[in-house]
């Protein structure tokens, strides 16, 4: 505290490349750990950056990351919400119910799942925001709830299969649109326009910082900072075309994480939820509408937890009373190794995304390697601990360098 | 054996990029009162934590001489051990243990097997609270107790330690007056015990009063040590800032305008106390160009008044009127206030004011945040932001290198110009201002005053409560006196003297309805 009015004196103001390359190492650990995770599994296992597993890695990690969006932003407003897992089974049974049992078509069962999963977050939502119940107590009420209304509604048998449109959300693949010998070009064509886009962007929001006068991050470091992403993206592209070309689950995914990356970080709404986060009183004396922004963080909440649901049920083809036992801890994992406060204010999409990714990895890299059912939940724990640990030293050892 | 119990040598401490102290000395005489004062970030703080330990030795340079021996403290029991107790601003207590848990905290009286002791406890407890004047039961949760006795439970603490040099970093700068008195009363009298202390405060007139020899600090280094007799209020405040401050009140044409904001018949009862009217058939109005004062005691319902205004962020069963230029309007929410232009700057910034996890910017833009959101989906355009809080740094002074700093590293100052540079930003037409000043030093203080007339003079309206009479008789045209709830005057500037408007902040209101 007494250094600041010193700060601006005698600290220089220009980051030299070799400094800025320091810092973005130290705020971009996570992305570091990826790396390292990664690399392991693939020196241990070579089979890993094969085009049947990456294809696969996408295809049955799906549920979590589309959970750790809804559940980042439940958890940067000091909250959490223990009843994902059964929302999963209960909207997987509504859609059963409405395509297997009853015959509709596809979207019929995708919508009625979304429909419950939008009252099961009116409900949550209710209770939390309007009558001021944590949301620990209520989603631990809903996750007996919910569980229990998947069995009754399915009478504690699985319900399958969906077949069809149904099964390729989560199944399906894109693959011949536009041909390519031994590869699937659409598919490269995609990442391809991907690339392009995130590199305008860039180059769009760096234009913008240098007309407002702001410090921008050296030249080089900027153009290889697009240039790593963009090798990175096209061998996974290459890659996965070499398999079933383009997952239709991989597209949706994109979609939901480039939406909800925006609302955080970019809209009036994500800057309420960090401020109720970050001081609740402060941001009510602020005009914060706190409890209808609570309202409707829980609503999106259960929304996707319906979508996680459908992509789930259409993975497994089939709803099961048990289904998504236990993935609310994977999506509040993902979350923490993301670099979330465990009290609020702070988080961000892409860590919960690559905290979601880090956990895919390390399970499907222990399943290839073979190693025991018992070994993998406490490599997880471990991980999960060792990552928050990790994450408050950095923050500690910051604090005391500021 | 010398007469000093401290001596602190050419203490020099280094942050990376940053000399905090720079051959600081301090020498403190045995049985004496001796107080620190200095700006907010002269490096009081950072002296206190070099000597209590919280800096282990070896982080800094130059020798600490305590009790005639040199002392390598590594942690604060270190120091504790040797009978240096520091009490910080804010306070240390468990809220929900007693009185009397709270003074035994990690040093509890054990009794057979290693387990405590009860009876023991609470009548050591009685003992220490006996000596320093707190009439509780020591059985009493520590988070019913008002601030001025819980300040008291810690000098109980440190004298269950066996304190000899006692520390306390702004111990009165929470307390009203009479807790204040009964305070400084305590340490004359711990004083007498024998018992060193050194007390930083911001509050000269009292640390003149109280000290025997008085040290100034400025930017890191020690301006000098005075002798109480030889100190004036004129002369802490030249060594402070390094200039003269010939007025403490910037000077302002007093340009009155139509009335702005009127209240009539405010009447607010306790959120979960039935019955009890903490506000009482309240009327005022402010004029714009015009700064009104809310004088009135902790506890006369100032900052009850302000809040219940403001979006009836404070109380139940509010009624009576609220007419903005002439039109009743109803601010029942905060965000109808800020849309209504009304802004409320919090007497408590790290409670109220501040998102402590965030940065310059996003605090300054928190409250006026709709002004950077484009229609609909309300993308928040980022590098207006940042143009707009580097405006607000400029213009306000905020001293940090950057807006995308974390607030929580700034001094007190310049957190509450952010605070300010917030509301500021909501381009607020009615300004209530609470406590505007506190804990921050005489050099933000003066900044934050040239701000207030810029506002009036730019036809704002703004109403300003403090508990500070000079304060507010050297900033407001027009005083109301609050006291129980109630007003109990209204004084033109002109005929406002400390002495009646104090006798009018302590009128009990017959006729509580």
């Amino acid at each position: 505290m007494s250094l600041t009015q010193e700060l601006d004196h005698k600290v220089s103001v220009t980051p030299s490349l070799g400094r800025y390359l320091l810092d973005s190492a130290q705020k971009n650990g996570i992305l570091l750990a990826f790396a390292v995770v990664v690399i392991v599994f693939s020196v241990l296992q070579p089979m890993f950056l094969s085009p049947s597993n990456l294809t696969n890695l996408v295809l049955q990690y799906a549920y979590v990351l589309i959970l750790a969006l809804g559940m980042l932003m439940v958890i940067v407003l000091a909250q959490i919400d223990l009843s994902v897992g059964s929302v999963i089974a209960l909207t997987g049974a509504v859609a059963a119910v409405v395509c297997v049992r009853g015959g509709a078509p596809w979207w019929a069962g995708v919508l009625a799942a979304i429909g419950v999963g939008l009252l099961v977050g009116l409900w949550q939502g209710f209770w939390v925001a309007i009558v001021g119940i944590p949301g620990f107590i209520v989603s631990l009420g809903g996750m007996l709830i919910f569980r229990g209304l998947a069995q009754l509604l399915l009478d504690y048998k699985s319900l399958s299969p969906f077949g069809g449109v149904y099964y390729d959300i989560s199944n399906g693949f894109l693959n011949g649109v536009l041909g390519g010998s031994g590869f699937d070009l659409f598919t490269i064509i995609i990442f391809a326009i991907a690339v392009v886009g995130f590199a305008v962007s860039q180059w769009r929001s760096r234009m913008a910082q240098v007309k407002y006068g702001q410090k921008v991050a050296p030249l080089p470091a900027f153009i290889a900072r697009i240039v790593v992403v963009a090798v990175l993206a096209m061998a996974f592209a290459w890659q996965i075309s070499q398999n079933r070309g383009m997952p239709i689950i991989l597209i949706i995914l994109a979609v939901f994480i480039l939406i909800y990356g925006m609302v955080m970080g970019r809209t009036g709404f994500g800057r309420h939820i960090y401020a109720i986060g970050g001081n609740i009183l402060a941001a009510q004396l602020s005009g914060v509408k706190v409890k209808w922004v609570t309202f409707w963080t829980f609503v999106n909440m259960g929304f996707l937890a319906a979508v996680a649901g459908i992509v789930y049920s259409a993975r497994m083809n089939g709803a099961q009373p048990a289904a998504g036992n236990g993935f609310e801890l994977d999506a509040i994992a993902a979350c923490f190794i993301g670099g979330a406060s465990t009290t609020g204010g702070i988080g961000r999409i892409g860590g919960a995304v690559i905290g979601g990714l880090i956990m895919a990895v390390i399970s499907n890299g222990m399943q290839l390697m073979g190693v025991s059912q018992g070994v993998q939940p406490v490599v997880k724990g471990l991980i999960l601990t060792i990552a928050v640990a990790f994450d408050l030293w950095n923050r500690r050892r910051s604090v005391t360098v500021a | 054996m010398t007469d000093n119990i401290l001596e602190m040598r050419s203490i020099t401490k280094k942050f990376p990029g940053v000399i905090a102290l720079d051959d600081v000395t301090l020498t403190v005489k045995r049985g004496e009162i001796h107080a620190i004062c200095g700006e907010n970030g002269a490096g009081k703080s950072t002296l206190m934590k070099v000597l209590s330990g919280v800096h282990p030795h070896g982080t800094y340079s130059g020798e600490i001489v305590y009790d005639g021996a040199e002392a390598h403290f590594n942690s604060i029991n270190d120091s504790e051990r040797q009978g240096i107790v520091i009490i910080h601003q804010e306070l240390a207590l468990s809220p929900y243990l007693s009185i009397a848990e709270n003074i035994f905290l990690g040093n509890e009286r054990r009794g057979s097997a290693r387990l405590i002791d009860w009876n023991r406890t609470n009548a050591e407890a009685a003992e220490l609270m006996r000596r320093v004047g707190l009439d509780e039961n020591p059985t009493t949760p520590v988070g019913v107790i008002g601030v001025g006795k819980q300040q008291l439970v810690e000098i109980a603490k440190a004298l269950s330690k066996s304190v000899r040099l006692l520390i306390l970093d702004e111990p009165t700068a929470a307390l009203n007056d009479n807790d204040s008195e009964h305070l400084l009363g305590l340490l004359r009298m711990l004083k007498a015990e024998g018992v060193t202390s050194i007390m930083i405060s911001h509050k000269l007139g009292e640390l003149i009063d109280i000290a025997d020899s008085i040290t100034v600090i400025r930017d890191g280094h020690t301006i000098e040590t005075m002798a109480d007799r030889d100190a004036t209020q004129d002369r802490l405040i030249r060594d402070m800032v390094g200039r003269d401050l010939s007025q403490r009140y910037p000077s302002r044409e007093h340009n009155i305008g139509a009335e702005v904001m009127r209240v009539q018949d405010w009447t607010v009862y306790h959120p979960t106390q039935p019955g009890r009217v903490m506000i009482d058939h309240v009327n005022l109005n402010v004029h714009a160009g015009e700064v009104v004062g809310i004088a009135g005691l902790m506890g006369a319902g100032r900052t009850e008044l302000a809040m219940s205004l403001f979006g009836r962020s404070y109380g139940s069963q509010i009624s009576g009127h609220v007419y903005i230029r002439g039109e009743e309007v109803r601010l029942d929410t905060v965000w109808e206030a800020i849309n209504h232009k009304v802004a409320y700057v919090s007497e408590d910034r790290k409670r109220y004011g501040l998102n402590l996890l965030a940065d310059i910017k996003t605090n300054i833009s928190s409250a006026g945040l709709k002004r950077l959101e484009s229609p609909g989906i309300g993308w928040v355009n980022e590098n207006q932001e940042m143009r707009v809080a580097e405006e607000y740094r400029a213009a306000l002074n905020i001293k940090a290198p950057s807006v995308s700093m974390g607030v929580s590293k700034l001094s007190g100052g310049n957190q509450q110009k952010v605070v300010l540079g917030k509301w500021l930003y909501t381009e607020p037409d009615i300004l209530i201002l609470d406590e505007p000043t506190r804990g921050i030093d005489v050099g933000a203080k003066y900044e934050i005053y040239t701000l207030i007339n810029d506002m009036v003079a730019r036809g704002k309206a703004v109403i300003v409560i403090s508990s500070e009479l000079p304060e507010i008789m050297g900033i407001s045209d027009r005083i109301y006196t609050l006291s129980f709830g109630a007003i109990t005057g209204e004084v033109p500037i002109e005929h406002a003297t400390a002495e009646n408007l104090m006798e009018l902040m302590t009128t009990e209101k017959e006729t509580v309805k």
